[in-house]
């Protein structure tokens, strides 16, 4: 009965935690990439801004709930759905901090990337489903990127893999007590980094969405709460990016005087904020280039360092 | 690979530059007089109205939002009995200003004419008419132009002369 | 364990059901991936994490995500499901059906006769270890040979994949495919 309610006690506040650190980023990020475009950002709603979430809220709730005529209702749907599902579940399997997890899953590194690839389906299916030229290409373009960059973001994993042996990110954070595994990992870091970028389709990798060529890309057909999941789902995808980024590289919970959940916080707000920079300073590839190279550069990079930290671990042990 | 790390860093940096915004309501920025805002009808230095009807600043207007009518007082005076422009149209343009060859209607560094009902946005000849000559102090069309009105014959204007008298001419 | 295991049996056979009776080949592909990720499901409950997160990632994650994509592309409007419609007519799939029946029979009396002495599923956790020390312990010839295969297929994929006619300046993303030399 205790552990019950302690399960479900934690199962809601990683949901909370998660939704409302992603509806925060909202204002984050557009106050962030004021700060480094000379600008001030939304400061007027609230103190610095902060309602600026909450009016953003009621404006979109209050939007028409609309299904265009020539679209596929059931998809069109349910596809909103399938897209922010996989994202939320991903959540579940990480080990916040030394007993704060939704579910230890022994498996749970394979479970994200099982994951990460049914989320594919969510803009896929949005952009079928939408039945325009623009949301098709679109939809396109992100079942294509999405699919080639989950290749090398598995294949830097496996690194980490290799050193903790385990695919349980708690085992992978205590594995990573003396040294964070950013620095055997770094070349893994740098491909996992970007690979979670283009999954997340973030600037610069935001091909599916672009919207100087596409309109929106693959939610153009989208209003009101529907366009607010996909919304809330790229903040969900940074969120977890850069948890994940923590866990796998830098350590996860540990890090002197502080509670270990502070710390995961810490350098999580870091690295979110890290993906604002980047979103800030560069600009989109072309589509062919961002596809050239993920398998002209990236594949063999997550190759190479797969075999060198596999011979390494190798000829130690 | 170093290239991006040192964009990144520059863009980093702009975070401690000044800031481009102005905070409008509290701060307000400079307007020059030649600012293209609200448009008024501006009066000459006698106190009446300099506009003389003529229709060129509705002709030149490109989106149709001025209206007027013509009409004539008893000395001969030409004024516009209703003068309307339609503010939810207007583009602020300025062809009016340029085609106006009295001076009347003018472009004032005013911008700020929120409405919670659009058919306030459509300004009367009372609304438009200020008391000053607005950016032309000393101009009288009137006073230069060779037109006759009561007080006034031809060839009473500034540095008009008389009018020639065919029958003096005789010889 | 047994109710989720039951639950998602269900789910798999209601889907798969589905696959077959939709027009709509998008919808019938929807099926098929909820289908996939209940028998992920079973694995899952059957004590075998790994291959679940594998069904997951490689059937339903990314073969299906290229079925889907094809099917896309191809642009089947409503004509296409009016002629699944016409050729959906019982006389034609009443074959698959019997051959379908006798499988089900011959899987129901296995169940049912010798279910006993089988070693029961699901009685050990298989783990991504053992898995793996499988693979490339005792079956390692054959990973190596699947793994020449998919070279193979790789390869011809990129032959297939190859533009005509452009052995010297290759750079690809750079320019318009060149047309066909006479």
């Amino acid at each position: 009965m205790y552990s019950a309610v302690i399960s479900l006690i934690t199962i809601f506040g990683v949901i909370i935690a998660a939704l409302s650190v992603s509806a925060g980023l909202i204002w984050l990020e557009r106050r962030l990439l004021a700060l480094w475009q000379d600008r001030y950002g939304p400061n007027r709603v609230g103190p610095f801004g902060l309602l600026q979430v909450l009016a953003d809220m009621i404006k979109i709730l209050s939007k028409e709930d609309w299904v265009p005529p020539f679209a596929d209702a059931a998809v069109f749907v349910v596809a909103p759905a399938a897209i922010i599902v996989p994202v939320l579940l991903t959540f579940a399997i990480i080990t916040y901090a030394p007993g704060i997890a939704v579910a230890d899953l022994n498996i749970g590194l394979l479970f994200f990337l099982a994951m990460s690839s049914l989320a594919v389906y969510g803009v896929v299916l949005a952009g079928w489903a939408s039945d325009s030229k623009y949301s098709l290409l679109g939809s396109m373009r992100a079942a294509a990127q999405m699919l080639s960059y989950e290749v090398f973001m598995s294949l830097s994993l496996m690194g980490v893999v290799m050193l903790a042996g385990s695919f349980d990110l708690k085992n992978i954070v205590e594995a990573q007590k003396g040294l964070w595994y950013v620095v055997p990992q770094f070349s893994g870091m740098l491909i996992f980094l970007t690979a979670g970028i283009a999954e997340t389709r973030r600037l610069p990798f935001d091909l599916p969405e672009a919207e100087g060529e596409l309109v929106a890309g693959f939610h153009a057909e989208y209003s009101g709460m529907k366009f607010a999941l996909f919304f809330v789902e790229e903040y969900l995808g940074i969120t977890l990016i850069s948890v994940l980024i923590c866990v796998l590289f830098f350590g996860g919970w540990q890090g002197p005087l502080l509670p270990p959940l502070a710390w995961l916080a810490i350098k999580t707000l870091f690295f979110i904020c890290f993906f604002i920079l980047l979103r800030a300073t560069f600009p989109r590839p072309r589509y062919d280039q961002l596809m050239s190279f993920g398998w002209k550069v990236m594949l063999p990079l997550a190759l190479l360092n797969l075999v060198v930290t596999g011979g390494i671990v190798l000829a130690t042990r | 690979m170093i290239s991006l790390f040192k964009s990144m860093w520059q863009v980093f940096l702009h975070a401690f530059r000044k800031r481009a915004t102005i905070q409008y309501p509290e701060h307000k920025d400079y307007l020059p007089p030649r600012w293209r805002g609200r448009i008024i009808l501006s009066r000459d230095p006698d106190g009446r109205e300099r506009c003389v009807a003529c229709y060129l600043c509705a002709a030149a207007c490109p989106v149709d939002c001025i209206s007027l009518q013509a009409t004539e007082d008893r000395q001969g005076r030409r004024y516009p009995s209703f003068f309307r422009i339609n503010f939810s149209r207007c583009i602020f343009c300025g062809y009016c200003e340029e085609a106006c060859p009295t001076d009347a209607i003018q472009l004032t560094p005013d911008f700020e004419m929120c409405e919670y009902d659009r058919q306030n946005l459509v300004y009367e000849k009372e609304d438009l008419l200020i008391s000053g000559p607005g950016k032309y102090h000393d101009y009288n069309f009137y006073r230069v132009a060779g037109v006759a009105i009561g007080g006034k014959d031809k060839g009473g204007a500034q540095e008009e002369e008389r009018p020639t008298d065919p029958l003096e001419l005789a010889p | 364990m047994d109710v989720t295991f039951y639950i998602s049996a269900a789910v798999a056979v209601v889907a798969t059901l589905a696959v077959i009776t939709r027009y709509n080949a998008v919808h019938a592909l929807l099926y098929l991936i909820v289908s996939l990720l209940a028998v992920s499901l079973i694995f899952f409950i059957l004590g075998a994490p790994f291959a679940a997160a594998l069904e997951a990632i490689i059937y339903a994650g990314a073969i299906m995500v290229l079925f889907i994509f094809v099917i896309m592309i191809l642009n089947l409007g409503p004509q296409a499901a009016r002629v699944e419609r016409i050729w959906l007519k019982p006389r034609t799939w009443l074959g698959p059906a019997a051959l379908a029946l006798i499988l089900a029979g011959e899987l129901i009396y296995i169940l049912i006769s010798g279910g006993e002495q089988e070693p029961k599923a699901g009685t050990a956790v298989v783990g991504a270890n053992e898995v793996g020390i499988a693979l490339f312990g005792p079956y390692l010839l054959g990973v190596e040979l699947a793994s020449l295969l998919l070279l193979a297929g790789l390869v011809g994929a990129y032959h297939l994949g190859r533009r005509s006619g452009s052995e010297g300046s290759d750079s690809p993303g750079s320019g318009r495919p060149n047309g066909e030399k006479v």
